[in-house]
């Protein structure tokens, strides 16, 4: 009887663990040991010509160029969009909580919504508002006497251009995360700084940041976990291109495997990618550990 | 005197000019979506459309498919919301309120797997669905959608604080484990299921890399993967990809608006991750 009741409470949870044991659990193990093998159009066609090669894909990779210059549009995209998103969400959240503003609810809603829009698509509206042409960023530019850019075209401005759009369809999450936190700030640790005679900038400096770290060091973690993902961006904006400058690694794991079917070669990307998310989050963990200590 | 009454001015300018920025792209897709072919490429561009038309739309969705896709995308999200938000309801649950041998351990195991990116596991998931036959099919879209690690947490978070006492005295008057989940545990979760649910039909709407390698037969696109595909084609019909844009883009909306605040809660029980 009572075996039968643990039964039907490992029952409960089953179904997911199966979805995520076949469809997560087994793919990631497997992945790995793709990544050791030379697997290509010819395996797809029959294992027979499947060959373990060892590390050999790993060690081809780090002696490619495309993976050097991904890694560095990668790191680029995330070492100046991470903290260029977290300013804004700070920023944003910040003027929302302030007890000056208005209409609030709206203001709010209008910041977080493109939070929930589809990347393709306002990747596709962005194509067009930074058209060198015919976009309106580049009219408002001339308007003001500057010269125009060709903001998606010019190997130099496709990254700022693709750092730029993430930025403004992701700040508004952790906006929301930031204003909850700003939420638990004790008032009257202002009431008694203002008492004191410290101005707006002095009052953020000494006591919202010192309140916010945590969050902030949470919010950073998890942007840049996503951040290392980046994929949609360019495979809508610019293809890559120009000149190869927004190829991302994930990038490249997609064209490796399925446009050029090196599903060997694109599972080591896959777990190079990994290793490197694990190893730059681990380390902002121990830095920021060191700087509370 | 004069810095405290410029303070307010400044405050409200600044958040408004925000609000604007943020939503401009947005407002600039559907003004361009109701112009005429290449109106919006003149010289300088219009901000508003000379002569309103639906032209644009009744193009896609008569030669573009975009009916169609419509259609898969909200088909493919609701049945994916129904059936993780059930699968990972009963995980949460059991993972919180249930006994079983290696609970915890279970537990532990799959949050120390959060930190895996999805896309580690794409490579052998899409040659395991080619040997099943699912590649190029909408079950291969869905299948590895029907549960997840994030949803159960969120589940099990909340039904932490369920009432023991409650399910405890249903047990003692006899009712079995399915009927208690039924009648007691499951409409206490709701709040935290809208919220769940939310999520799953936004994540799936918005999804485009999974169904991206999984599809290759247009006639079975969703609305992200049609939309990538046209704007290679029709790169310089902007009225018609904006068109396309706006059928993409305002249903995710439209659901956030209404739900916002089960969206919003969601988001601060731990960043938005599928």
């Amino acid at each position: 009887m009572i075996r039968r009741e643990k039964l039907t409470q490992m029952a409960f949870v089953l179904p997911a663990l199966i979805v995520i044991g076949l469809f997560f659990a087994v793919p990631v193990l497997l992945g790995l040991l793709l990544s050791l093998t030379d697997f290509d159009l010819y395996a797809l066609v029959s294992l027979k010509n499947l060959r373990f090669v060892g590390l050999a894909n790993y060690i081809d990779l780090v002696q490619q160029p495309i993976f050097w210059k991904a890694l560095g549009n990668t790191a680029y995209f995330v070492v100046l969009g991470v903290p260029l998103s977290i300013g804004l969400s700070l920023g944003a959240a910040v003027l929302l909580q302030s007890p000056l503003a208005h209409l609030k609810p709206l203001m709010r809603t209008a910041l977080f919504a493109p939070v929930v829009t589809t990347l393709v698509a306002v990747a596709v509206i962005w194509r067009y508002l930074f058209h060198t042409r015919y976009g309106l960023v580049n009219e408002a530019l001339q308007s003001i006497g500057l010269n125009p850019i060709d903001w998606l075209g010019d190997p130099h401005w496709s990254m700022p251009t693709i750092i730029l759009f993430a930025a403004w369809k992701n700040f508004g999450g952790n906006m929301i995360i930031f204003m909850a936190a700003l939420q638990a700030v004790p008032t009257d640790l202002y009431e008694a700084a203002r008492l004191d005679g410290a101005k707006t900038w002095a009052q953020f400096r000494h006591i919202t940041l010192p309140a916010l770290a945590p969050t902030t060091l949470m919010v950073g973690i998890l942007t840049t976990a996503g951040y290392f993902q980046l994929f949609a961006e360019p495979y809508v904006m610019t293809q890559g291109g120009p000149l190869q400058s927004t190829v991302s690694v994930l990038y490249l794991m997609y064209e490796q495997g399925f446009r050029w079917w090196n599903l060997g070669a694109a599972s080591a990307v896959a777990f190079l990618l990994f290793g490197l998310i694990v190893l730059v989050t681990r380390g902002l963990m121990k830095v920021a550990n060191r700087g509370a200590a | 005197m004069k810095t405290l009454k410029l303070k307010p001015v400044l405050v409200n300018a600044a958040l408004a000019g925000a609000a604007l920025l943020a939503i401009f792209p947005l407002l600039w897709m559907l003004s361009v979506s109701f112009m005429h072919n290449g109106e919006a490429s003149n010289y300088p561009p219009p901000l508003l459309p000379s002569a309103p038309s639906l032209d644009r739309y009744r193009e896609l969705l008569k030669s573009g498919g975009f009916g169609r896709a419509f259609l898969v995308s909200l088909s493919l999200a609701t049945i994916s919301t129904l059936v993780s938000t059930l699968l990972n309801a009963l995980a949460g649950y059991g993972f919180a309120k249930l006994r079983f041998r290696g609970r915890d351990t279970l537990f532990a195991l799959l949050l120390g797997a959060l930190v895996i990116p999805g896309q580690v596991g794409m490579l052998p998931l899409f040659l395991m669905l080619k040997q099943m036959g699912l590649v190029n099919t909408w079950a291969g879209v869905l299948v590895p959608s029907m549960a997840s690690i994030f949803g159960i947490f969120l589940v099990r978070q909340y039904a932490m604080g369920l009432p023991g006492e409650l399910i405890e005295a249903a047990r003692i008057d006899g009712a079995g484990e399915w009927r208690i989940f039924q009648a007691i545990v499951l409409p206490l979760l709701t709040p935290v299921l809208v919220t769940l649910g939310v999520l799953s039909f936004l994540g799936s709407w918005n999804d485009f890399m999974w169904p991206l390698i999984v599809l290759t037969d247009g006639n079975l696109y969703t609305l992200p993967v049609a939309l990538a595909a046209l704007s290679r084609e029709h790169v310089q019909d902007v009225e018609l990809m904006m068109a396309g844009a706006v059928i993409t883009v305002l249903p995710v909306l439209a659901l956030f608006l209404a739900l916002q605040r089960y969206y919003m809660q969601g988001l601060l029980m731990g960043g938005v991750k599928q």
